[in-house]
């Protein structure tokens, strides 16, 4: 397999390797964290951690969000669709990571009416399609999601659709950050902040972490390019001292983010004052509520929900994963109870999941680059 | 459900204001525009599509940049299956989107 060929600029991808060879300081180890979990599918993809040298180390953030939604909400949500005449519509993405009595397409199995959306506006058609049945939307996502589920329940308010709702567990990245920054086993050096959640949010959300914590970040996209230009900008400012936010991914990501996403958001959601997050435990302010405005058209609000708690399986280490305790591999399941195919934990299920990136990718050495590298 | 999946603005809905017909490679689809109100796309321009939603406008050269690297992710079936799969649409009746130009 002629792996190189698929980079369309080659020879810069190496002249980016050479350069953060050239930045790291041998004598330190630097931790840098890829925030958002299509950065990890990328890096694993590309076999980009066999361009860097050892002591630059990437570990893996939350920003998956099947990865970090607790199975107690996954529970709920079924629960309430177990009631006759409702249907339960989510993305793809949720369809296969298991609730404590098996996932949404395994109750579609058992007769469940469970279907894939693929916009949340879809699911309000679903909506008019039926109007007998109640349509929930199961809505998942960081803030790159959570616009569109608030423009579409602004549309069912206005339309004054009545049997629409949305379960939501729309979350936000920067209180995890800083729950993984106030965690007392994790030190790390940097940031590669996320690409699409930052198109919507922009650059300054970030400050704190530059000011305050003295970490640099730098916005990324997603070509293997885009992530080891960041890396580079990451060291020089390491090395010069400095901490600031940088934009690497200007062509998608304005410094402002989106003014109309935010201001949808602002409309229909409020911060809940804590949300549990799997392997993080409960982060306040980190998750999305619909407003009392709202109400009618939020599954919580309406309808009672038994607001279950589920301990992950105690074998599955998935929380030490996720905080970037432990590597995938180390994790007592994997490769074996824990497989792509028959997923234990959420981490396994997407392939924004590190366990899954990891699993499908981490035995394909790019050995062409390493040689192209004269390494 | 993270993708970000690139497609150029045929032509605007006649019936809804914030609709848009998209061609993602040849398959064409109604797009949600309204969260581009401020800087609103116009036919024959790019965007990028969020589930359904059209997130930020991109030039040309970074939209082939875009689907190049779904194809390196594995991605690209996902992203059409998706794409298709926008307006409760019959994936199997309807492989180019032929019908909605119909």
């Amino acid at each position: 397999m002629k792996f190189v060929d698929e980079f369309r600029a080659p020879e810069l991808i190496a002249k980016a390797g050479e350069e953060i060879r050239r930045l790291a300081d041998p004598a330190r180890h630097y931790r840098i964290m890829e925030v958002c979990g299509g950065h990890t599918h990328a890096i694993y993809r590309f076999g980009l951690k066999d361009l860097l040298p050892e002591n630059v180390e990437l570990i893996h953030g939350p920003g998956c969000p099947v990865c970090v939604l607790p199975m107690g909400r996954i529970d709920d949500g079924l629960s309430l669709a177990a009631e006759p005449n409702f249907i339960f519509a989510a993305f793809g993405d949720m369809m296969r990571v298991p609730g404590t009595h098996g996932s949404p397409l395994e109750y579609k199995a058992r007769g469940m009416d469970v279907r894939i959306v693929y916009s949340p506006a879809d699911s309000l058609k679903l909506a008019r399609n039926n109007p007998e049945k109640h349509v929930m939307f199961f809505a998942i996502g960081f803030e790159t999601t959570a616009p569109s589920t608030a423009l579409t329940l602004v549309r069912a308010k206005a339309e004054g659709l009545k049997n629409f709702s949305v379960f939501c567990n729309h979350v936000t990245i920067i209180p995890a950050i800083r729950a993984i920054l106030d965690s007392p086993d994790m030190r790390l050096d940097g940031f590669v902040g996320p690409g699409h959640v930052s198109t919507v949010i922009g650059c300054r959300p970030y400050d704190w972490i530059a000011q305050d914590e003295g970490k640099p970040v730098v916005v990324s996209g997603f070509e293997p390019l885009d992530i080891l230009q960041s890396i580079v900008m990451l060291l020089r400012q390491m090395r010069n001292g400095e901490a600031k936010v940088e934009n690497q991914y200007k062509r998608v990501v304005p410094w402002e983010g989106n003014r109309a996403a935010l201001r949808a958001m602002g409309e229909v959601f409020e911060l809940r004052p804590y949300f549990e997050w799997r392997g993080l435990g409960f982060i306040s302010q980190s998750a999305l509520k619909i407003r009392a405005s709202y109400a009618q058209w939020d599954s919580e609000q309406r309808f009672s929900v038994p607001g279950v708690r589920v301990t992950d399986p105690k074998a599955a280490q998935c929380g030490e994963v996720l905080k970037g305790v432990l590597k995938p591999a180390q994790c007592k399941l994997f490769g074996r109870e824990c497989t792509p195919e028959q997923p234990v934990g959420a981490l396994m299920v997407s392939s924004e999941g590190s366990c899954a990136a990891y699993y499908n990718y981490e035995h394909r050495k790019p050995i062409e680059i390493a040689n192209a590298m004269g390494r | 459900m993270c993708l970000a999946i690139p497609g150029r603005i045929v032509e605007m809905d006649g019936q809804s204001a914030h609709l848009a017909v998209v061609d993602v490679m040849g398959v064409r689809r109604r797009v949600d525009l309204a969260l581009l109100q401020e800087d609103a796309p116009v036919p024959g321009d790019w965007v990028l599509i969020h589930v359904g939603f059209a997130m930020s406008k991109i030039s040309e050269t970074d939209a082939i940049d875009q689907m190049q690297t779904l194809t390196m992710l594995g991605e690209t079936q996902a992203a059409m299956e998706e794409v298709r799969g926008y307006g409760l649409e019959d994936v199997g009746k309807d492989q180019s989107g032929r019908r909605l130009k119909q």
